[in-house]
């Protein structure tokens, strides 16, 4: 099985008596609040999804981070996982002492003891971590309004909060044991945040021809208007999986987790995640966790180039289409023919014909899968 | 300011040779494939595999079970 980012699992969930006492000390500790995106984080560290990190980032880290894409031991780390509050906040707590996280509902999420509270620079860090300044970027808007102190120290969470996707939502661990129950010695993770086409399909199975099974992590969580809802993607993959994968082959399951859609630098985030799963593979496909046209269509692809010690092969593909000449899904490597001959899977297209009640012709989108969609009376974002 | 960088000592005739393998290359330059090269080394050194306790890995197939995930 593949090792975990860092060598080790993170395992910060408490359980039991220390559980019991951590509720018990958490009536009289000073508390933030976290919105979801936050929980999801503070879940993700504690559930090891985001080994090594046992915590917000501390300063040193974050520099390292923002400047070198890696953390202060040099481990590849690219997206800066952060707890802001304002100086106001930051003034309460005592380096040293415990603070407790608690979500919009008041619930005891987690205990943070505080090793350190800094001050950031928020154009320094947005325009290092999504590669521009342009507030029209989700990214870079959502930076702008963080507020001003950055906390960092150990968490321990208390419990998670529940959500309606609990049932697909697996911890690394359990991923890891799941592979091993199904015998899979090589795992190929596919991230997705869109209900599947038939060139997502077409790129699974042709990773899922060269390894022993495929880990389907669609990210459910923030995502901008115009995206699908998550309970959309979710029916519609169960419905693919369904009807063409072969179940001891095919596991799909969710990520908790905000998309910032930083591009190149949030490709690498996603790699090493799946890493923490147990994926020793990873589909990165064209203008993976881009926006808009802010990166370069295949900068997701190029900067593994600056990463030879991730620890998890990337699969680069390129854009597939349908060409009616091939009468298959091909990609400008292996079709001959003009683009007349080709229909292109553009999700904007899709959606449109789903808008208008259109079924997508069976080239672009299985019928069972575009069936699911339009049985949603609102299957996006607003 | 940020010490992100130090100075490490290789004799200068390996140096050279780096210099010219390096030529026209995405490394660019010596210190980049030196640290390429490092990295990729360092990160193939063996670790101890992960080890669940037999607890918690009969817990986690329950409930992989009622999930529908295994049989």
């Amino acid at each position: 099985m593949i090792q975990p980012h860092g060598g080790k699992l993170v395992d910060r969930v408490l359980r039991g008596s220390p559980k019991d006492e951590a509720l018990e000390r958490a009536k009289t500790l000073p508390r933030i609040i976290l919105d979801a995106e936050s929980v999801s984080d503070v879940e993700n560290i504690a559930n090891g999804v985001y080994s090594p990190l046992e915590g917000f980032l501390g300063k040193a880290d974050f520099r390292n981070v923002l400047n070198q894409m890696r953390l202060a031991n040099d481990l590849p780390w690219t997206v800066p996982i952060v707890l802001d509050v304002t100086l106001q906040e930051a003034a309460r707590f005592k380096v040293g002492g415990e603070i407790l996280l608690a979500n919009e509902g008041g619930r005891p999420v987690a205990l943070l003891t505080l090793q350190e509270a800094y001050d950031y620079n928020k154009e320094e860090m947005a325009e290092k971590v999504f590669n521009t300044l342009d507030k029209a970027h989700p990214g870079v808007a959502k930076v702008m309004t963080m507020k001003d102190v950055l906390l960092a120290g150990p968490i321990d969470l208390i419990q998670e909060s529940p959500t309606p996707f609990d049932r697909y939502k697996l911890s690394p661990k359990e991923t890891r044991i799941l592979f091993k129950e199904k015998g899979w010695r090589t795992v190929v993770g596919f991230q997705t945040r869109n209900t599947p086409h038939n060139g997502h399909e077409y790129v699974q199975k042709a990773a899922l021809t060269f390894t022993d099974g495929i880990f389907i992590n669609p990210v459910i969580g923030k995502k901008k208007k115009g995206d699908f809802k998550d309970e959309v993607i979710l029916a519609s993959y169960e419905e693919l999986i369904r009807h063409y994968y072969l179940k001891e082959r095919a596991v799909m399951a969710i990520l908790q987790m905000e998309m910032r859609y930083a591009g190149p630098r949030e490709a690498i985030h996603h790699a090493v995640i799946r890493k923490n799963f147990g994926c020793t593979h990873i589909i990165i496909g064209r203008d993976h966790a881009g926006v808009g046209s802010y990166y370069p269509p295949y900068a997701a692809q190029d900067i593994f180039e600056e990463f030879p010690d991730l620890g998890i092969v990337p699969l680069f593909f390129r854009a597939f289409y349908y060409c009616k000449k091939c009468r298959s899904v091909v990609n400008e490597k292996i079709c001959p023919h003009p683009p007349a001959d080709q229909i292109q899977y553009s999700g904007t297209k899709i959606r449109d014909m789903l808008v208008k009640g259109e079924i997508p012709p069976p080239e672009l989108m299985r019928p069972e899968v575009a069936k699911i969609i339009m049985g949603f009376k609102e299957p996006f974002n607003d | 300011m940020d010490k992100e960088f130090t100075t490490v000592s290789i004799p200068t005739s390996l140096y050279k040779k780096i210099e010219e393998a390096v030529k026209g290359t995405e490394a660019g330059s010596v210190a980049n494939y030196i640290t390429k090269v490092l990295r990729e080394s360092l990160s193939k050194q063996e670790t101890a595999p992960e080890v669940f306790s037999k607890e918690d890995e009969e817990k986690i197939k329950e409930r992989l079970k009622a999930l529908g995930y295994i049989d």
